[in-house]
């Protein structure tokens, strides 16, 4: 049943993702990449990680490719338009280069080669949950960590304010996303006034 | 074909399947009854009756309102882009039924018991931003295109302080699941003659308060509902939508508030904790419950002045958000203080 | 069980699949996009071994790994904002004023 499952799944996320990159349309290429994130939280679920799986619709598909969006229709994309003779050996090029890369992976593993036990032992059924055994991990062992990616999100988020702020000139009221919407919703309503 | 009925995880998925339907059922008759409900509290608030003509009461009006809109005549804008304008509504409507899966209705009545309920809620209602954005740009219409986007960062951005205060009630209950943050609400404190419900609204009154204006936010609803705004956005992201579509928008959104209750009753209200019933009728007390503060969305929809956007983003980030952060420590500590005593 | 070996290997066509769309592409939001794909690919192979190994060290990665992709996405979008305002375009290929 659940090896089923799981090919369903990863036929969806493979469609979807080729999908993604051969779309003409940014904006059809990013609701595709929505719907692969959201396949790939329902393996992630198949694998008993709940709070991962959970955690990636909150965090990818829910704010990042919302950004995504946001930034799209903000620049108001269209359709690619695309063609030229260079074009064709650049995507030959590209597609040679995933052909190798795949069948390295398919060598790698028909031979064995991944570690592994045979027959992983099963988890116990939560003697704590699956977010209570991360969590300990996670404040535990990997605490350093844990505090300099609080650090690197800061770092991020004052990074955003300045880079979309722009010249003085460019935009009066810039600011990350949320506030680039603003600054786009906001004009109409100042050129009226 | 016997041997595949009798098999435990086909059987699993059957009564799931049945009590899924069951619910689904019931909740959209319930929220159809919902937009009868808010014409009425609306009309008494405005010192007048709500619609009374069809049916006892005006009881039958939802029926009139389906009928209508069934027959409207539906149009599709010249630009517009038509798959995308097709899927929004019921982007509106799906994520808000889905996260019922998970809420616990009575002792032993939900679909399923995940350990990471409250995740799926938080999982659902970022999934939710999707339908107005886009309903807001396949419109092919300015108006729209501004509600939607308006709407999407204002959903974003409430969501934050949303997912933060229930952090003081994951903390004192001890697990994401939310039937065990119900359990975890059973009892009530003693002080004498007088017992007060063990419910996290009086151990967690400012994480209660940051959710239920949060929960405004996020259903788009009164004092934060510019994105629709009715008299300054002509319709917002629905400007183009008629008919059947826009029907759907319109239950998406009283099933976004429906589903939002249900969680705020799970988290904060004791789910179908109460006094006098037994197991088998708790649920009574949970649809009590829920439909209470239904109303109360409806009334402060009918009683507070919109707030403007601006001011709407600055409330969002610079006062909830850093007041949820505050209740996080404050409860960490006393709960890390109280254990090691 | 899920055997290792293929979930080794949806991770490698999703990262191939990654790498193609970064190579081929030049609309500069779709190359982020597959930067995305090949981020989630990795993932996979992390929480894959987090189940094979017994062991939750991969979750944690990937709980690490997810943060850092949503703050290397705003600031590589506010960059592509910025971009945009000042070059009218988000086509990789037409930003060449450094080229000789």
């Amino acid at each position: 049943m659940i090896p089923v499952l799981f090919v369903a799944f990863a036929a969806i996320l493979v469609v979807s993702s080729l999908l993604v990159i051969l779309h003409r349309s940014p904006l059809t290429s990013a609701l595709f990449l929505v719907l692969a994130f959201c396949s790939l939280a329902a393996i992630y679920l198949l694998l008993h990680a709940e709070f991962i799986g959970l955690v990636q619709v909150v965090v990818y598909a829910g704010a990042i490719m919302v950004l995504f969006l946001f930034v799209i229709m903000y620049l108001n994309l269209g359709r690619d338009v695309e063609s030229g003779v260079t074009l064709l050996l650049r995507r030959g090029l590209g597609w040679l280069l995933a052909a190798v890369l795949v069948a390295e992976g398919v060598v790698l593993v028909s031979r064995g080669l991944a570690p592994g036990p045979a027959t992983p032992p099963e988890l116990g059924a939560a003697a704590a949950g699956n977010t209570q055994q991360v969590g300990l991990l996670l404040y535990s062992r990997y605490l350093f960590p844990f505090e300099v990616t609080s650090i690197v999100l800061l770092v991020a988020m004052i990074g955003v304010v300045v880079i979309a702020r722009g010249r003085r000139e460019a935009a009066p009221a810039g600011g990350a996303a949320p506030a680039a919407v603003r600054s786009g919703a906001a004009e109409p309503p100042g050129e009226d006034a | 074909m016997a041997a595949l009925l009798r098999d435990p995880t086909v059987l699993v998925a059957f009564w799931a399947l049945v009590k899924i339907v069951g619910i689904l059922l019931v909740m959209l008759g319930i929220v159809a009854y919902l937009t009868y409900f808010e014409r009425k509290v609306a009309g008494h608030i405005q010192a007048r009756t709500g619609p009374n003509r069809v049916g006892p009461w005006g009881l039958f009006q939802p029926f009139a309102d389906i009928l209508k809109l069934f027959f409207k005549e539906e149009f599709i804008p010249d630009g517009a882009n038509k798959v995308i304008f097709h899927v929004a509504p019921v982007l509106a409507v799906a994520p808000a039924l889905t996260s019922f899966a998970v809420v616990p209705i009575g002792p032993d009545f939900f679909v399923t018991d995940v350990n990471v309920g409250l995740l799926v809620f938080l999982a659902m209602s970022s999934l939710g931003v999707y339908a107005l954005t886009l309903a807001g740009w396949s419109s092919n219409n300015k108006y729209a295109l501004l509600g939607g986007l308006r709407s999407a960062a204002q959903m974003v951005s409430y969501e934050l302080a949303l997912g933060l205060s229930t952090i003081g009630v994951i903390l004192l209950a001890g697990s994401l699941s939310l039937t065990e943050i119900v359990e975890a609400q059973r009892g009530s404190f003693q002080y004498g003659p007088l017992a007060l419900p063990r419910w996290f609204v009086f151990t967690q009154p400012v994480a209660f308060v940051v959710f239920l204006i949060s929960a405004f936010a996020e259903t788009n609803r009164a004092p934060f509902d510019l994105p629709e705004g009715e008299s300054e956005l002509v319709g917002g992201f629905h400007t183009e939508y008629s008919s059947m579509k826009w029907a759907m928008f319109f239950l998406g959104e009283y099933m976004n508030v429906l589903t939002i209750s249900a969680i705020t009753v799970t988290l904060f209200l004791g789910g179908w904790n109460g006094p006098w019933l037994p197991d088998s009728l708790k649920f009574l007390w949970f649809l009590g419950k829920v439909l209470l503060l239904v109303f109360l969305f409806m009334w402060v929809r009918w009683t507070f002045p919109r707030l403007r956007y601006d001011q709407l983003m600055s409330f969002g980030w610079k006062v909830l958000l850093p007041i949820a952060l505050l209740n996080v420590l404050a409860t960490g500590g006393v709960v890390y203080w109280v254990g090691s005593r | 069980m899920i055997p290792l070996s293929w979930l080794l290997l949806l991770s490698a066509v999703l990262f191939a699949l990654g790498v193609v769309g970064v190579l081929v592409r030049r609309n500069a939001l779709v190359i982020f996009m597959s930067i995305e794909l090949m981020l989630n690919a990795a993932n996979l192979a992390f929480v894959a071994f987090a189940r094979h190994l017994n062991s939750l060290d991969g979750q944690v990665f990937v709980f690490f790994v997810m943060t850092v992709a949503a703050a290397e996405v705003a600031v590589g979008l506010a960059i592509i904002v910025n971009l945009f305002r000042l070059r009218e375009t988000v086509f990789v290929d037409e930003i060449n004023l450094l080229k000789g």
